[in-house]
């Protein structure tokens, strides 16, 4: 199992470019679809916890899901699997940059892989929406909170713990 | 994150010029993974080779893996609790917010030109007609940003306008 997640988490580390949001599809296709690790009402949890504490996404995520599926060691295979590739291709990419300034053929990769990154992450958003659109009030706190992060430029953490203060009124 | 890696490099500690770091930031985004372990990996390396490297990833991935998992070690535990339970409830449509903000905000750095809708279409091909996972869809875009660098090139394409207009949003 440990070997597993280092694996999983490799993945993720391996293929997903343009970092923090860019990075939850690849999360939740691993984590919810293939291994079944997190139902998709869970991941979101996992998302909201992450995006509320400081850090990388990608960290706190692959922390949390080592911790719940092997606890503290499955939390370290999972957090070493997800770094190892950044490491390892940073390494030989910061060499081939300075060697040869520029790389057109990196532009070239990027300019096909970014325009594909918004398809996945629309692809992401839309999937969370059975677990995360289940009325009319949590309907407007998601528009609310689209609004609040893009017309008034607030903070998606103060928005996130804000939600959750709304929740603690609203259902406790 | 990147003000704060900024401040931090550039700044206070002086390890880098204001030049160095934006050919730094260019590297660490082209690289999958976090941005902050990418940004950590190529400092370190530039500073003290392989093991100022690692050091400065472990710098950078430790205060998240900490702090995810002494939340972890609470949650797995008391999930159901109440109060966890209402605050998370409240969260989870902001979620869904913060995603489709994402969107939006990720689509307007990444689609520029009428070039990068083609791979728009190219990646909701793969994702949602052919059913490929994301990892087929980035590496399938790469390639197909290669195929479309090396075509542009070659003077492949008629219209020498677009051409133009193509080579000069790059910015270099």
């Amino acid at each position: 199992m440990l070997f597993q997640l280092f694996l999983s988490f490799f993945k993720i580390g391996a293929f997903s470019f343009g970092g923090g949001y860019a990075m939850i599809p690849l999360i939740s296709t691993e984590v919810v679809d293939v291994r079944q690790w997190l139902s998709m009402g869970e991941f979101v949890d996992v998302i909201a916890l992450s995006q509320a504490t400081p850090g990388p996404i990608a960290i706190n995520s692959a922390t949390y899901v080592g911790y719940k599926v092997s606890g503290f060691w499955g939390s370290v295979a999972a957090t070493l699997g997800v770094v190892t590739p950044s490491l390892v291709i940073m390494l030989i990419l910061g060499f081939l940059f300075y060697r040869y300034r520029g790389l057109p053929l990196v532009k070239d990769i990027f300019k096909g892989i970014r325009p594909v990154v918004v398809v996945l992450v629309a692809a992401a958003a839309w999937s969370v929406v059975p677990s995360t659109l289940t009325g009319v009030i949590p309907g407007a706190v998601a528009a609310v909170s689209a609004v609040l992060i893009l017309r008034f430029r607030k903070d998606p953490v103060m928005v996130l713990l804000a939600a959750g203060a709304l929740g603690l009124i609203l259902y406790l | 994150m990147i003000p704060l890696i900024k401040r931090e490099l550039v700044e206070r500690r002086r390890w880098l010029e204001d030049s160095e770091f934006v050919d730094l930031l260019a590297i660490a985004q082209s690289g999958p993974g976090p941005i902050a372990v990418n940004t950590a990996t190529v400092t370190g390396y530039k500073m003290r080779g392989v093991l100022g490297s690692l050091s400065a990833v472990a710098g950078a991935a430790l205060p998240s893996f900490l702090t995810i998992l002494a939340f972890a070690s609470v949650l797995v535990r008391y999930k159901s609790a109440p109060v966890i339970d209402a605050f998370f409830r409240g969260m989870r449509p902001a979620i869904l917010g913060l995603l489709a903000a994402a969107v939006w905000q990720v689509g307007k750095g990444s689609i520029r030109e009428r070039s990068d809708l083609w791979f728009v279409a190219a990646g909701v091909f793969l994702l949602f007609v052919l059913g490929e996972g994301p990892v087929v869809a980035v590496l399938m875009s790469g390639l197909l940003g290669i195929l479309s660098g090396v075509w542009n090139r070659r003077g492949g394409r008629q219209e020498g306008e677009t051409r133009g207009e193509a080579q000069g949003s790059d910015e270099d």
